[in-house]
């Protein structure tokens, strides 16, 4: 047993956190920062900060991920970390020459309340910024939130310090995509090109990401949305965030700032929420449905029918991020699933407790969901009371095989199989990737456990 | 030590390291350019051998992108996070203790301790919030300890102090010992804010300091068994410890315990009636052993498992040690008996290495270690550097008395350790050690990476971003080794990279199995045809066929 001294007994919990279902704010900007073009993400904290960020981010995209850090050491945490962030700045420019830095804070320097626009200010004054070059901020301590947190707080930050109105409006639409993988932010924007629309779509990790095989290093790669994409934004039709928690921020301060009118929809996980997603696409640009789409829809909704026997009753344990767990439960519900346990350790509120229990209304017997929670309590509730299948990240592949339960990997870290960069989960598609998955996963148990005369040929 | 040999130098085509060197600085602002000079060695021997010196263990410059990490990661990732039998808990915000949760591979045996106690599946954290850092956390720490020993009943619990622990002032050790007197077990912290020392290197030190205080020499029990020894500084990432442990079983060396791979704190409390130290990764470690000698009587050799020539000679090194006739013939038995499958590899392996270059940019002794897998395959070590070592890894142990404590090493704390009045019994006579020194093998010495590299080749201390494009770009590495935030922006160049973390989930490469499985997997990787796939099959030949033109 890999988790053996987790028991049934459920006992309060008011302080000690064990096997968390989140992690902290700088890593989540960090990978904000990574979908502008041409941006090295800087750390404003100890070197610890940045070399676990980027170790995680690595291991889960298998791909090279550059940041900076201001380095403190002990003098700097006394002193303040306005030297050590001017130097990196200088230094930054000087050797690896990005179009943008975008720095975020740690709970190093938010305790020690280093004043960030007034260090970047002076690093202007004293001509460490070259012509033509950025760096943008935004605080992130890791004391509060979560990475959903930190991501969003970056997010806001393309909008508060590029953001602006040009006196016209472009039809063009701004896309928000959440924190979703490269392959999800490229799907959003297949759909949107199929439909004819053009978008903007910040941050955008595709193409950094999800990068080839060349020969040949690119520190900064061809992918990611550019600063005069950034400052256009101001001027397009409509914002349409994906995922409130990740992407609302951004999309309201672009409305207060350019009075760029925003949707907030949830993550385009499944067929409802997919729909509710090219539907607002269709309104804002006034445009048609391509029949492509429809064709897509078709399949998706053909497999969910054809397979409808297999989904249906089945209980299922989710662990994630607040946008990624209610959209896939509201997805899990519409074809008849059961989401009996849910768990997300960010602090997303009472309001999001109350949706996702409106969500789960229908289904029978308990529903037990806990924001903020952990998966020590999540692998409690399932020794007390068994599910057929988890959906999480790869910790969730202790529990899974402690209890020999069925297991998708979905969400933040994925540390042990490849896909998730370069298939989406989101739209149709993605969808109907998402179906395939959980068949699998369930379809293989019943092989596995079938006895030799129930074993099915046809399923 | 290596001496100055004319064959040893390296001198490949278009390999011009001074031109290199100046290269790397050229591209630095001019304080920069001072600093990472001192950083950037070409290795050559004086008359008596001694290498030229080399300034590390100094500030990253901020902006560079290097590969270190920090205190924290040094003291729980590294040293106390493969000992299955603590609970260790984190005090601070969640990333610190996500972040290290299972992801340096230490594999653990827990069926070897009679409680089955294993708890590094599991992170602890006590999830500051900011309510914590206004009013401070002390309380929630205090609970978080009691919350623990309720839900799991441990026989030790440890904290670890993150970045804004130390700055809101949050008394970690009061709270410790309290809570010790309270629950009856043992309850020790250590205060490895993140922002301390230059790199994990400080939290390795923390962490020696304080598991020694608390924990070694706190159990007397003696043990059957013969040549009782202690392995220090392996990690047993990917099973090394688990070879290591099968040498010694084979050759009747009793293991008392191991610090800290596949551990547990039982043995820990144990290790003072063992015989003699190994110290296998001097950097992290190199502090027990000796504060275990002053206060203990108990000598250390430097051995290293990694390398099957190298895992004979550090065998023969005990067996000198120890002495007993047995012993040396039983270990001359076992690398009789282990050798063969091992020349067999090389054999077979090495007509296809030869003559490739490696680059090793890792750890406090890996950098130096591995060069001896490669040596074996008969390829070069072209350029190598560590990634939080100091000048004695570097140039040895003798210039201990010429190293300037700067101020960020003077915040660690040196412990005050005297000969304990009943414990402290000397394993050896000064004439005993003497002697054996004459034999040569020293006590307590280690000789450090740059004697054992060849002339002309690249030291490169706390390598940059920058600085290893140069290299990858000028001299094309055959192969290339260092972490995981390394491993794909080599890859993306075409040039295999192996990590010498994580293995990248492979190994055990210590001992004699461990060589062959790194000789298959170097021979895998110098030498696979994926990187030919580079280029399609128009982009190879562009031409355009005419045979199918439409009107």
């Amino acid at each position: 047993m890999l988790l053996k001294h987790t028991t049934d007994e459920i006992k309060e919990r008011n302080a000690l956190s064990v096997n968390p279902a989140k992690t902290c704010q700088p890593i989540g900007a960090m990978y904000a920062a990574l979908g502008i073009h041409g941006c090295l993400p800087h750390s404003h904290g100890s070197q610890g900060c940045y070399a676990y960020h980027r170790s995680a981010l690595t291991r889960h995209y298998k791909e090279p991920v550059i940041a900076a850090t201001s380095a403190f050491t002990e003098g700097a945490s006394v002193f303040g970390g306005q030297a050590n962030l001017l130097q990196s700045i200088d230094n930054i420019f000087t050797v690896y020459n990005p179009a943008v830095i975008a720095v975020h804070t740690t709970c190093l320097s938010e305790t020690i309340g280093d004043d960030l626009p007034q260090i970047i200010n002076k690093a202007r004054t004293e001509g460490k910024i070259p012509e033509g070059k950025y760096v943008i901020h935004t605080n992130t301590p890791s004391y509060v939130g979560s990475h959903v947190t930190g991501f969003s707080n970056m997010t806001r930050a393309m909008v508060d310090y590029f953001s602006e109105y040009n006196g016209s409006k472009n039809k063009i639409v701004n896309l928000i995509p959440g924190f979703v993988e490269p392959s999800d932010m490229e799907e959003m924007k297949r759909l949107a090109a199929a439909m004819g629309i053009k978008t903007i779509m910040f941050p955008d990790t595709s193409k950094v990401l999800n990068g080839p095989m060349t020969g040949k290093y690119k520190m900064f790669p061809d992918g990611g949305v550019t600063i005069e994409e950034l400052k256009m934004t101001g001027s397009s039709i409509g914002t349409i965030a994906l995922g409130p928690f990740a992407s609302g921020a951004a999309a309201k301060a672009l409305d207060v700032k350019c009075k760029v009118r925003c949707e907030i929809l949830d993550l385009p996980i499944g067929l409802h929420a997919t729909d509710a997603f090219i539907d607002q696409l269709r309104c804002m640009a006034n445009v048609n449905v391509p029949d492509s789409i429809n064709f897509e829809r078709g399949q998706m909704l053909d497999i969910i029918a054809d397979m409808h026997q297999y989904f249906y009753g089945k209980r299922v344990g989710l662990v994630g991020d607040p946008d990624q767990i209610l959209a896939l439960a509201k997805f899990l519900v519409s074809i008849d699933m059961q989401p009996v346990y849910m768990v997300t350790g960010t602090p997303a509120g009472k309001k999001f407790e109350q949706d996702l229990r409106e969500i789960t209304a229908e289904v029978p017997g308990e529903v037990k969901i806990k924001v903020p929670g952990d998966m020590f309590l999540f692998h409690q509730w399932i020794k007390n009371e068994p599910v057929d299948l988890l959906i999480g990240n790869t910790y969730v592949k202790y529990i899974a095989r402690d209890e020999d339960i069925p297991f998708i990997r979905h969400g933040f870290p994925i540390l042990d199989r490849v896909g998730h960069s370069y298939f989406p989960t989101v739209g149709y598609r993605g969808g109907m990737r998402l179906l395939e998955k959980i068949l699998n996963a369930l379809l293989d148990r019943k092989d596995r456990d079938a006895t030799d005369i129930e074993f099915e040929l046809v399923m | 030590m290596a001496l100055p040999e004319e064959n040893n130098k390296f001198e490949p085509d278009e390999y011009n390291p001074e031109e290199m060197k100046e290269e790397m600085l050229l591209q630095y602002p001019p304080k920069v350019a001072r600093k990472r000079a001192k950083q950037i060695v070409i290795n050559k021997f004086g008359s008596d051998g001694e290498v030229g010196d080399i300034s590390p263990n100094v500030r990253t410059v901020p902006g560079l992108i290097g590969q270190r990490g920090c205190c924290y990661a040094g003291c729980k990732g590294v040293v106390l996070g493969p000992t299955r039998d603590i609970i260790n808990i984190t005090h601070g915000p969640i990333g610190c203790g996500f972040y290290s949760w299972l992801t340096r591979r230490n594999q653990t045996d827990a069926s070897t301790t009679p409680d089955n106690h294993n708890f590094m599946t599991y992170c602890f954290s006590t999830d500051m919030q900011d309510e914590q850092i206004i009013f401070g956390g002390e309380k929630k720490l205090a609970l978080a300890i009691q919350e623990a020993y309720d839900n799991f009943h441990p026989k030790a619990i440890a904290v670890f102090s993150t970045c804004p622990v130390g700055l809101i002032g949050d008394d970690i050790h009061t709270v410790c010992r309290n809570m010790k007197e309270k629950l009856g077990i043992n309850v020790f912290g250590f205060s490895c804010e993140g922002y301390k020392g230059v790199s994990q290197s400080a939290g390795h030190h923390i962490a020696n300091n304080g598991i020694f205080t608390h924990v070694v020499g706190t159990d007397d029990t003696e043990h059957d068994g013969k040549y009782k020894i202690n392995l220090l500084g392996e990690y047993n990432i990917g099973g090394d410890a688990f070879e290591i442990e099968r040498i010694f079983n084979k050759c009747g060396i009793t293991q008392v315990s191991s610090f800290s791979g596949n551990s547990s704190i039982d043995k820990f409390a144990n290790a003072h009636v063992a015989d003699l130290n190994l110290i296998m990764c001097h950097r992290s470690i190199n502090y027990v052993a000796e504060m275990m000698e002053t206060k203990y009587g108990l000598p250390w050799i430097k051995i290293n498992f990694i390398g099957a020539n190298a895992t004979a000679k550090s065998l023969r090194k005990i067996a000198q040690y120890f002495g007993d006739e047995e012993l040396i013939a039983k270990v001359e038995e076992v690398i009789a008996e282990e050798m063969p499958a091992v020349k067999q590899s090389i054999e077979e392996v090495r007509p296809r290495t030869e003559g490739k270059r490696a680059m090793l940019f890792v750890g406090g002794s890996r950098a130096h270690h591995y060069q001896e897998l490669f040596a074996e395959l008969g390829m070069k070590t072209l350029s190598a550097g560590y990634e939080f070592a100091h000048r004695d890894d570097y140039e040895g142990r003798r210039v201990l008395p010429d190293i300037k404590v700067d101020a960020d090493s003077r915040n660690i704390e040196e412990l005050d350790v005297k000969p304990d009045p009943l414990k402290y019994n000397p394993r050896k006579s000064e004439a005993e050690i003497a002697k054996l020194a004459e034999a040569g093998l020293k006590m307590s010495e280690y000789e450090g990476m740059m004697p054992d590299m060849d002339s002309g080749s690249m030291v490169i201390d706390d390598i940059s971003q920058r600085e290893s494009e140069l290299l990858i770009e000028s001299f094309k590495p055959d192969i290339y080794c260092a972490g995981i935030k390394e491993k794909y922006t080599v890859q993306k160049n075409g040039i295999p990279m192996k990590q010498l973390h994580s293995y990248d989930y492979g190994g055990p490469y210590a001992g004699f199995k461990g060589a062959v499985n790194f000789y298959n997997e170097i021979d895998r990787m110098v030498n696979s045809k994926i990187w030919k796939y580079l280029k399609a099959p128009w982009q190879a030949h562009p031409e355009l066929a005419a045979a199918y033109a439409s009107d």
